[in-house]
C-alpha cells in the first residue's frame, strides 16, 4: 500500500522569499506575479506575522470537510493524500467554498462555466513518485516532503532538539482529525492566524450526527405515522359505530342529529 | 366578525408583469454574464439572498405537508377545505425554490448530477434527494384536482389506492429537509455566530417550520376568505393558532435554554450588530406572536390571527436570513448585501409564483372541496359584499353564499 504523504512546514526556517508560491505557479501555469492571498491564480502565499512567515494552502485534510459536503462527489481523498477536485461532475453549489474550515478553495466567479481551485498536492507528480514542486522550490528546507508518519518524527524530533525553539505541537498532527500539511512554529500557532476554535474533531463528524438519524426518521417515523393514522382512524370508525347503534336504539321516531 | 379590509391589490397584473420581465432580464444578464459580474457573491460570501429565499419557501411551503398529515394521517377532517390551496402553495413554492436553486448553481447545466453521483455524507445530496421527492410526491396530491377537472377518474382512483403510503412517505421527506436545511450548517461552528450555530439548528429549523407552515394555514384561511368569511369556521382557525402556539413555546424555549447551557449569554447581552438582529428576530417572530396567541380573544379575531401570523411568517423569514446571511457575516468580516440582479430575480420568480397560484385557482377545481358552510345570516351577513382579494374576485364561488 501506498504510504500516505505529507509536507512539513518549519515556520521558524521560512524567510518569506516566495519560491514555493513561484514555483507552485510555474507548475500550474498560472502568471508569475507576487501575490499575498490564496487566489484562482495563487494555490499557495505567505502570511506575515511580525517576522514570521505561514504559508497558507490546501492543508488535504485526512477526513476532507470539502469532500464530506459535496453533494456529487466531486472532490475526493486519494489515498496518498491529495484531495483532488472534478471539475466534470461540481455542479457549482459552492458548499465547499462555506465549509472549509481552513477557507481554501476558490471560485471562478467571472466565468460562465465556472470551477473552483485550490492546491492540488501536486497529485500528478506524486503519482509519478515526484516530490511537490513548492517544496522542491523551497531553498532553505522550510517545506519538506516526504512519508508523513517520517514527517512526524521528524518534527517532533526537532521540538525535542530544541525545545525553547519550538512551541511543542505539530499543527495538522491532529487538528480535524488530523492534515498532510503539518507545521511547527517558535510561537502559539494562534498568533499566526490559525483558528483556535478548531478542534481535533474531524469536522464531517458534525454533520455524521444528524445525516445518521436519516434511516430512522424513516423507519420509525414511518411506523409511527401508519400509526396514528390507524388509530386515529378506528377512533372515526368506531364514533360513527357508536352513533349508528344510538340512533338505532332511539328509533326512528327520533332525527339522528346532523353533527357535522 | 367582520374581516379586516385586508389591503386589496388593485393593478396587481401590471405589477406583477413588470416584475417577471425584469426577473427575466435579470435571469439572462445572470446566464450570459456569470455569477461573479451579476451578484454580490464572493469566495468569503459563496451564498446569498437566494439561499434564504430557498430556506424561506420551503419553511412557508410547510402549510403542504403539516395540513395533509393533519386530515389525512390524524384525521382531523375539519380542516379538508383548505387541504387543497395549501397543497398548491406548497407545489409552487417548491417548483420555485427548485428553480432558484438552479439559477444559483454555478454550473446549472450539470442541476441533475446529485441524482446519478451521490455522496451519503452531505447534507446537500440529501436535500436534493428530498426536494425531488418530495416535489414528485406533491405532484401526485395535485394531480386529482387537474384530473378531476378534465374529468378522468380512472387515475384518481388508483391516486387514492396508493395516497396513504405516498403521504406517509411526503411527511416524512419533509420532516428530512426541513430539519436538513438547519443540518447544513452544523459544519461551520466557526464560521456560523454563536447566536445561531447550535448542533440543534435540525430540531429548530423543524419546529419552527411547523409554526410558519400552520400560521400560513391560517394566512390562507383568512386570504381566501369570500364575503367577509374566512375559509376556515372561527373554531377550526382558534384550535390552528393554539397549535402555532405551542410550537412557538416550545421552540423558545429549547431555543433559550440552549443559548444559555452553551454560553452565549456574554453575546445575549452585549449590544451589537448581531445581538439586536437576534433580539428582533426573537420577538417579532417567537415572542410576541407567542404572547398575543396565548388570548382566546386574538385566537377568535380575524385581525387578532391576521397580525399574528403574519408576525410568525415574518420572524421566521428574518431567523432563516439571519441564519443564511447575519450570523454568516461574522466570520469572514465581510458584509453582504445582495446585488439588483439577486433582489429581481428573487421578485420576479415570487411574481410568477403569485400569477401561478391565482391562474390555477382561476381554471382547477381548487376550492371546490369545499363544503356549503352553514349560512349564519344574522352574524356573518357583511353589511355590504367585500370586493374579495385580488385572486379570489376571479373564481366562480363554488360555495351557495
Ligand atoms: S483544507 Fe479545506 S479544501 Fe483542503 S482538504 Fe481540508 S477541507 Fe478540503
Ligand atoms: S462547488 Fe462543486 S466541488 Fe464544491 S461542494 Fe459544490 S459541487 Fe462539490
Ligand atoms: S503542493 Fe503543488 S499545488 Fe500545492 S502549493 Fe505546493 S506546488 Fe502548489
Amino acid at each position: 500500500m501506498a504510504k500516505k504523504k505529507a509536507m512539513l512546514i518549519d515556520v521558524s526556517l521560512c524567510v518569506g522569499c516566495n519560491a514555493c508560491q513561484a514555483g507552485c505557479k510555474a507548475q500550474n501555469g498560472q502568471p508569475p506575479n507576487e501575490e499575498k492571498f490564496l487566489s484562482l491564480t495563487a494555490y499557495t502565499a505567505l502570511s506575515k506575522y511580525n517576522d514570521l512567515y505561514v504559508r497558507r494552502m490546501c492543508q488535504h485534510c485526512d477526513v476532507p470537510t470539502c469532500v464530506s459536503v459535496c453533494p456529487v462527489g466531486a472532490l475526493t481523498k486519494s489515498e496518498l493524500g491529495p484531495v483532488s477536485y472534478d471539475g466534470e461532475k461540481c455542479i457549482g453549489c459552492r458548499y465547499c467554498l462555506q465549509a472549509c474550515p481552513f477557507h481554501v478553495p476558490k471560485y471562478e466567479w467571472s466565468s460562465t462555466k465556472p470551477s473552483i481551485r485550490k492546491c492540488t498536492f501536486c497529485a500528478a507528480r506524486l503519482a509519478k513518485g515526484q516530490p511537490t514542486a513548492c517544496s522542491e522550490a523551497c531553498p532553505t528546507g522550510a517545506t519538506t516532503f516526504g512519508d508523513r508518519d517520517q514527517l512526524l518524527i521528524e518534527a517532533a524530533r526537532r521540538i525535542g532538539a530544541e525545545p525553547g525553539k519550538y512551541v511543542p505541537k505539530i499543527y495538522g498532527e491532529q487538528d480535524v482529525g488530523g492534515t498532510s500539511m503539518l507545521f511547527i512554529s517558535p510561537v502559539p500557532f494562534e498568533q499566526l492566524g490559525f483558528d483556535s476554535r478548531l478542534g481535533k474533531t474531524p469536522m464531517p463528524l458534525l454533520t455524521m450526527s444528524a445525516l445518521s438519524k436519516v434511516p430512522n426518521v424513516l423507519s420509525v417515523g414511518g411506523v409511527l405515522l401508519a400509526g396514528i393514522w390507524w388509530i386515529t382512524d378506528r377512533r372515526t370508525e368506531v364514533q360513527a359505530y357508536e352513533a349508528s347503534e344510538a340512533s338505532k336504539k332511539k328509533g326512528a321516531a327520533i332525527q339522528p342529529k346532523d353533527d357535522a | 366578525m367582520r374581516l379586516p379590509r385586508l389591503p386589496h391589490v388593485t393593478g396587481w397584473r401590471p405589477i406583477a408583469t413588470i416584475l417577471i420581465l425584469a426577473g427575466a432580464l435579470a435571469a439572462t444578464a445572470r446566464f450570459t454574464l456569470g455569477l461573479g459580474a451579476t451578484t454580490n457573491l464572493s469566495d468569503a460570501f459563496p451564498w446569498g439572498l437566494w439561499i434564504g429565499f430557498d430556506f424561506l419557501g420551503i419553511g412557508l411551503a410547510a402549510s403542504g405537508f403539516t395540513i395533509v398529515a393533519a386530515v389525512h394521517l390524524f384525521h382531523a377532517h375539519e380542516y379538508e377545505p383548505i387541504v387543497r390551496p395549501a397543497i398548491l402553495t406548497a407545489f409552487i413554492g417548491y417548483l420555485l425554490v427548485v428553480l432558484v436553486l438552479i439559477i444559483d448553481l454555478g454550473r446549472p447545466d450539470h442541476f441533475w448530477h446529485p441524482l446519478v453521483m451521490w455522496n451519503p455524507h452531505s447534507v446537500m445530496c440529501e436535500i436534493s434527494w428530498c426536494l425531488m421527492l418530495y416535489t414528485t410526491v406533491l405532484s401526485l396530491e395535485f394531480a386529482p384536482i387537474v384530473l378531476e377537472k378534465f374529468n378522468i377518474h380512472s387515475p384518481i382512483k388508483w391516486i387514492h389506492a396508493v395516497s396513504l403510503p405516498f403521504m406517509i412517505f411526503g411527511v416524512l421527506l419533509s420532516t428530512l429537509h426541513q430539519s436538513s436545511f438547519g443540518s447544513l450548517y452544523l459544519i461551520v461552528p466557526n464560521r456560523l455566530h454563536p447566536l445561531w450555530y447550535t448542533p440543534l439548528l435540525p430540531g429548530l429549523f423543524f419546529i419552527s417550520c411547523i409554526a410558519s407552515g400552520l400560521s400560513m394555514v391560517t394566512l390562507e384561511s383568512l386570504l381566501f376568505s369570500r364575503n367577509g368569511r374566512p375559509f376556515l369556521p372561527t373554531h377550526l382557525q382558534a384550535k390552528l393558532a393554539k397549535i402555532v402556539a405551542l410550537a412557538l413555546a416550545v421552540y423558545l424555549v429549547v431555543r433559550i435554554q440552549d443559548l444559555l447551557s452553551r454560553g452565549t449569554l456574554h453575546e445575549m447581552i452585549t449590544l451589537s450588530y448581531y445581538s439586536v438582529a437576534f433580539y428582533a428576530e426573537l420577538s417579532i417572530g417567537f415572542l410576541i406572536p407567542f404572547a398575543m396567541l396565548l388570548f382566546e380573544k386574538v385566537r377568535t379575531s380575524q385581525t387578532g390571527l391576521y397580525v399574528a401570523s403574519l408576525l410568525v411568517v415574518l420572524g421566521f423569514a428574518f431567523n432563516r436570513m439571519n441564519t443564511a446571511i447575519t450570523g454568516l457575516e461574522h466570520y469572514p468580516s465581510q458584509t453582504y448585501f445582495p446585488s439588483l440582479i439577486e433582489v429581481f430575480i428573487m421578485l420576479g420568480i415570487t411574481a410568477i409564483g403569485f400569477c401561478a397560484f391565482s391562474y390555477i385557482a382561476q381554471y382547477l377545481p381548487v376550492f371546490k372541496t369545499a363544503e356549503p358552510e352553514p349560512a349564519h345570516p344574522q352574524e356573518e351577513a357583511p353589511s355590504r359584499v367585500e370586493e374579495p382579494l385580488f385572486v379570489a374576485s376571479q373564481w366562480d364561488d363554488p360555495r351557495p353564499s
